[in-house]
């Protein structure tokens, strides 16, 4: 008995002594912020990535030549300072003395020009091309100066360029072939390692032109549960996570050493439906559909009320009060009606497809549509998806409806042109377009005014909820938790973690 | 030997199966790497940019002539480059296994040195009070899915003792014997604990059949002590349906536990495999599957030795 006793003593021991050990063990470097979020980034290339979790990575070693500050407004990034010329066909921004790259060469003209003549070649094969489209030349009369000449006006061109998709690399890189290989740009962080769907390592840019960074260096860790993130956060293991789920996010604020940012970002959760496909090719039946669902239920149910109930646009400055738009408000008599009128009294059957996932609330709204749809006789067959053969049917268009979560822009035109103009690239997806719609975006493309584009923009969002081939739901929040000694991390409605440059740890 | 030779001969044909397989399955399945890459934004993209992503993945060419550029490569011990790592695939599989062996070797361990005595307690105790603890729990071992029991394990020990081991790396056991078994240790339990669950059901009936045999109860009338009976009879017979069911344990194992390596973020095979098919990575999901077969053919091979150590009865390869 007291040899099986001492047997168990002891191993007890070890495994305690074990998961300390492993617990306990230093941090690389006392002013490195330990960092961990669920998926890493895809790939290294600043034009060709567009998944979020590499945009994230890629803002931190990368710079464009303007970037949104906390409030969507344009700040300088590479570029000090540009003008628009009063024809709005032509902007010249003058560059940052003191840029430079990772290397230590500084940022030139020449850099500029090469790599928005790379994000333009076809053969790069970059998605955020079709952004910049309006740009006919580029001439770089001396190295601190670029000027952009356009084909038409195009007044959202300057936010495109705040993306990190327009980000300047080094000619020399380009000339080589190695952007996306090697990640060398002139942002406040340096790659040092990567190992995909592991780690990343970066050290503090000494040179930055945007000041001194804070920490060292950041240590990433890919933490594929968030469950596991939050339990990494409890035990101290990590100073900085980014959360995807509300319902983990909701947990963050039980933690008394920890801090929950909480920011409203431009993303939109929407039902889309498909007006090329019988019925939801009647006016009415959209409408109905419209009337019938109670978008803070969805919000409340699926995202425990973690959002804000939300019209088309939900950028800051064009974002209308959303219970006056059309149908916002549940009404089933009316829906009922409507559904009578177009000869579908009885309801009928649709599927809905939604991704496993993505977001984490997706197969939630999926159910709390199914049942607030069957109340005006609509049976929803909810199909779920592996992401990428839910992006699969999405772009063929071939669902009845769909469950999304679609990506936001600081400009309404930049953010919709794609879905509902005459000539948007996903016009295959959105499978709806009228004269008045198309019209009023290229009216918003040109205006130059703040005012009149406000107007153009709302009249756009009234009659775009009026004609409903998609149910706008909800916008929701990005999450980041962060111990109490982390300070000065600025969240932005983008999502975005460039303000990691300015969190120092005390 | 010549039972040995015939089996060591079928594996580059189950090999040629594999990848045939593997090779059509990813492809079959809507979405490429391009869609994988770029999500919804693949809709912006003009047919030439389209072509000429097609030619950076390497899906540009028909099927036919992708899988012969692919099987030539494997020929030479080329399996391919990883898109999304940019390194060779079996360097990329050589890293990530190790891992994966210990937590298969150590998770083995857990279930050989709990279940099988268990099972044995059990199968000597039948229908007493003890009998029925160890069938409860190994029914909760088997039916609680690792992915509870890892996340119990983790949130009982954060919450409740603020220590979890280090995760996100992993610490080889050459670098840091400690700190490797601190990350091993709980997925580990995790993984032991449904197999060793496995082990004590198989065992205590494969013990109770052995029992009631006539060899035994002979053993038993000569007076041999019952511990005697039970270690040196019964239980090399017994072992037989063990050594099967954690041969085949063992196999999976081997393949990686992907919802263990997820929970507790562990780099290993499982986690590479389940990545490489989220993102398309076809040369390395192909290399993985048969990195991984080829792992189960030899865990096959070894358990059917092993029957013959068990059983010298056993002879294998000598008609059906």
């Amino acid at each position: 008995m007291g040899r099986h006793f001492s047997t168990k003593f002891i191993t007890g021991l070890t495994l305690a002594a074990a998961l300390c050990a492993s617990a306990l063990s230093a941090p690389a470097s006392a002013a490195s912020l330990k960092m961990a979020w669920k998926q890493d980034a895809t790939g290294l290339d600043p034009h060709k990535q567009t998944a979020f979790s590499s945009i994230r990575l890629l803002e931190l070693i990368y710079e464009p030549l303007v970037r949104f500050d906390k409030d969507l407004q344009i700040v300088p990034a590479v570029a000090s300072s540009w003008e628009f010329a009063p024809d709005a066909k032509q902007i010249t921004f003058k560059l940052d003395p003191k840029a430079k790259f990772q290397d230590g060469k500084p940022v030139t003209s020449a850099d500029v020009k090469a790599s928005f003549e790379r994000l333009l070649d076809e053969k790069t094969a970059a998605a955020a091309r079709a952004n910049f489209l309006s740009i006919a030349s580029i001439e770089a009369p001396d190295p601190q100066a670029v000027i952009f000449k356009l084909s038409q006006p195009d007044v959202p061109l300057l936010t495109a360029m705040a993306s990190i998709n327009a980000a300047i690399v080094p000619a020399a890189e380009i000339t080589a072939g190695t952007v996306g290989t090697k990640a060398l740009g002139s942002g406040p962080f340096k790659l040092d390692k990567w190992e995909p769907n592991s780690k990343e390592t970066l050290s503090a840019n000494k040179d930055w032109a945007g000041g001194k960074v804070g920490v060292d260096g950041i240590d990433i860790s890919v933490l594929p549960d968030e469950t596991a993130i939050l339990a990494a956060l409890r035990t101290k293991q990590v100073d900085f996570a980014l959360i995807n789920d509300p319902l983990v996010a909701t947990l963050i604020p039980n933690e008394k050493s920890l801090v929950l940012n909480r920011t409203p970002v431009l993303a939109y959760h929407v039902l889309q439906l498909n007006p090329s496909r019988k019925p939801m090719d009647n006016l009415a039946v959209r409408q109905a559909i419209s009337c019938a669902v109670d978008r803070q239920d969805v919000l409340d149910t699926a995202s425990v009320g973690e959002g804000k109930v939300t019209g088309p646009l939900t950028m800051p400055g064009y974002t209308a009060d959303a219970s006056t738009l059309p149908c916002y408000k549940k009404d089933l008599t009316k829906a009922k009606k409507l559904m009578a009128d177009a000869g579908f009294g009885s309801g009928f059957s649709a599927t809905v497809i939604a991704a496993n996932g993505e977001p984490a609330t997706a197969a939630a709204e999926a159910q709390v549509l199914q049942s607030q749809l069957a109340e005006i006789g609509i049976k929803l067959d909810i199909k779920m998806m592996e992401l990428n053969v839910y992006v699969d049917a999405w772009l063929k268009g071939d669902f009845d409806m769909a469950v999304a979560l679609n990506g936001g822009r600081a400009d309404p035109y930049s953010m919709y042109n794609r879905y509902f103009t005459k000539t948007g690239n996903l016009q295959k997806v959105s499978n709806y377009i009228d004269d008045t719609l198309d019209s009023l975006m290229q009216k918003g493309r040109v205006e130059t005014d703040p005012a009149k584009r406000k107007t153009i923009f709302a009249d756009f969002e009234k009659h775009l909820v009026e004609v409903s081939p998609w149910i706008w739901l909800y916008t929701s929040y990005s999450y980041t938790a962060q111990q109490k000694n982390v300070q000065g991390f600025q969240p932005t409605p983008e999502g975005s973690l460039f303000g990691l440059s300015k969190v120092s740890l005390n | 030997m010549t039972y040995l030779a015939k089996r060591l001969l079928t594996f580059p044909l189950v090999m040629l199966g594999v990848s045939i397989l593997v090779f059509v399955a990813i492809r079959m399945v809507p979405g490429d790497a391009i869609t994988a890459m770029l999500g919804t934004e693949a809709g912006l993209l003009t047919p030439a940019q389209r072509q000429a992503l097609a030619a950076y993945f390497g899906i540009d060419q028909p099927i036919l002539v992708q899988y012969g550029h692919w099987l030539l490569g494997v020929f030479k011990g080329d399996l391919g480059i990883s898109v999304i790592h940019g390194k060779p695939v079996l360097g990329i599989i050589l890293e990530r296994f190790p891992l994966t062996l210990e937590l298969a070797l150590l998770s083995m361990m857990i279930a050989i040195l709990v279940g099988l005595p268990a099972g044995i307690f059990a199968a000597t105790r039948t229908e007493k009070l003890s009998d029925l603890g160890v069938r409860i729990i190994a029914m909760i071992g088997q039916s609680t899915p690792n992915f509870v029991t890892g996340l119990l394990l983790i949130y009982a020990l954060s919450a409740g003792f603020g220590i979890l081991p280090t995760m996100g790396e992993f610490t080889p056991l050459t670098v840091d014997p400690l700190k490797n078994l601190g990350q091993m240790i709980l997925p580990a339990i995790t993984l032991g604990f449904a197999f060793a669950a496995s082990v004590a059901r198989i065992s205590r009936s494969a013990m109770l059949d052995v029992l009631s045999e006539d060899y035994v109860r002979t053993a038993r009338s000569r007076g041999a002590p019952k511990r005697w009976v039970i270690w040196r009879h019964a239980l090399p017979n017994a072992l037989i349906p063990v050594v099967t069911i954690s041969g085949v344990e063992f196999g999976y194992l081997l393949g990686g536990a992907v919802l263990v390596e997820q929970i507790f973020a562990l780099p290993g095979l499982g986690r590479l495999v389940l990545e490489a098919i989220l993102q398309r990575d076809y040369a390395l999901v192909q290399g993985c599957v048969l990195f991984i077969a080829f792992n189960f053919m030899v865990v096959n091979l070894l358990v059917d030795l092993a029957y013959v150590a068990l059983d010298p009865r056993i002879r294998l390869g000598e008609g059906s």
